[in-house]
């Protein structure tokens, strides 16, 4: 166990280290694109099936299928974890957008006409009231979103993008249990991880707002 | 002088087609509680509704001191009117003390004024700063809330007050105090004040004139000391709903022996 540890000690945090960078900038980029566009749709709220239905339809393609797909684009090609990013991105935007939109549209109304009715502008509205009271429901959405995309990203590895996917693969090809629970275990630790650390946060979010005294 | 609030012919349809209020004409003097009195159903909400224009009338035209409220700002307009609901109003998310100074906060006041306002106003409605200013709507009872919704409707120093049965959900007790609190505020701040409710004799206790909705139309308008002697049939049929309880245990007392 230490002789495997030394030996592979090193890549194992790099590796970790490569696929936390390819989780977070991922869902960087899909709470940017989502939680705006989440917004959007409670203000017209006739694009909320098609533009939700869209991001459901991104959610079902193979994920292998999808490195896949995107491996040819232009730019993206160049950099395999270029490739994994964007598919990452679109893998996290369902959960996002939809509990975003959710989140808002589920406030009491009784709230927000007291809002408009004591003269709050839209955007005050929103940053005052609606975000703060659907702060933790966003959240879960991120949640959800991260711990999915800790696990697809280990596929990324397929593509070349590196990851705890990397040590997976390789044991797989050469039959080395020790070597695919080096990739696993701390996947599965990272996923845990991210998962509690959000979910304290969002704990805290829903007790500041007094949400949960009832519940 | 013009009066404080008047409606002149003012109209309602849903767009279903539903006249909610037909025509409706009446001015309420600088200073004074107008009750608006009613049945559910009756209009008298949505009537309320079309001065801070959270209802915009299909025709017709309300307007304040004088200015008709059509070509106001929105946003400037329901600043200066002060606003009170039944129940929820409050935000579940606020402490009362910046619950209180919301428009304030809205409008961009320093925080020090917002908080030494607060604090004034929950003094004033008889809630003490100390105790209530950090706690949230959770944690208060019935009665506290709707002190602290009159506080905030009193913020920004309104000229004008909207009350949408704002004592409807509170036990008789409760109501009591709250009324003998509000007439005692009113007497002091002297605001024009429009209050809806079912119960008559709140509209009675509260108001200087009382207004009676039936089914959109305003029936009588009438000042308070006049309304129980109006022969008036709807009047007296809302009269004779009122106190049954009362008059059949006399009645009881009576056929004993």
């Amino acid at each position: 166990m230490t002789e495997f540890l030394h030996r592979y000690g090193a890549e194992i945090v790099t590796l970790t280290l490569e696929h936390l960078w390819l989780t977070g900038a991922a869902m960087l980029i899909a709470v940017t694109i989502a939680v705006p566009t989440g917004i959007a749709l409670t203000r017209s709220p006739r694009w909320a099936r098609p533009v939700i239905g869209a991001a459901n339809i991104l959610q079902t393609i193979p994920s292998l299928a999808f490195f896949g797909f995107l491996l040819p684009l232009p730019w993206l090609g160049e950099r395999a974890a270029r490739v994994a990013i964007v598919a990452l991105t679109a893998y996290a935007l369902l959960p996002i957008l939809r509990n975003t939109y959710a989140g808002i549209q589920g406030i009491d109304p009784s709230v927000i006409f007291v809002a408009r009715a004591l003269g709050l502008t839209g955007t005050q509205r929103l940053i005052k009231v609606e975000l703060p009271l659907a702060a933790s429901f966003i959240l879960a959405g991120v949640r959800t979103a991260t711990v999915t995309c800790v696990g697809i990203a280990t596929i990324a590895a397929a593509v070349g993008a590196g990851g705890l996917g990397e040590l997976i693969f390789r044991g797989v090809a050469s039959v080395d249990n020790g070597l695919i629970l080096a990739g696993a275990i701390p996947a599965a630790a990272l996923a845990l991880l991210l998962d509690a650390s959000l979910g304290l946060l969002e704990k805290r979010l829903a007790i500041r707002t007094g949400q949960r005294q009832t519940s | 002088m013009p009066a404080a609030i008047e409606f002149r012919s003012v109209s309602f349809t849903t767009a279903q087609g539903r006249v909610l209020l037909h025509e409706i004409s009446l001015a309420v003097e600088a200073g004074t509680t107008t009750v608006l009195l009613g049945r559910s159903g009756s209009g008298k909400t949505t009537l309320l509704r079309t001065v801070n224009r959270m209802v915009e009338p299909t025709s017709g035209d309300v307007s304040l001191q004088g200015t008709s409220t059509r070509d106001a700002d929105l946003v400037a307009l329901r600043r200066g009117i002060g606003y009170v609901i039944q129940e929820t109003g409050l935000f579940p998310h606020f402490t009362v003390e910046r619950d209180v100074a919301l428009v304030l906060e809205a409008q961009g006041s320093p925080r020090a004024d917002r908080i030494r306002r607060s604090h004034e106003l929950l003094t004033a409605v008889g809630l003490d700063p100390s105790t209530f200013a950090r706690r949230y709507p959770h944690q208060l009872s019935g009665g506290q809330r709707q002190r602290v919704g009159l506080a905030r409707a009193l913020a920004a120093e309104p000229s004008a007050l909207l009350m949408d049965e704002p004592f409807g959900a509170l036990d008789p007790l409760t109501r009591a105090e709250m009324q003998d609190m509000l007439r005692a505020l009113l007497a002091r701040l002297r605001k024009t004040v429009l209050l809806v409710t079912h119960d008559l004799d709140e509209a009675l206790y509260l108001g200087d004139q009382i207004a009676l909705l039936q089914e959109g139309k305003l029936i009588a308008c009438l000042p308070s000391k006049k309304f129980l002697e109006s022969s008036q049939p709807e009047i007296q049929a809302y009269i004779r709903a009122f106190h049954r309880g009362e008059r059949s245990a006399a009645a009881q007392q009576e056929g004993r022996p």
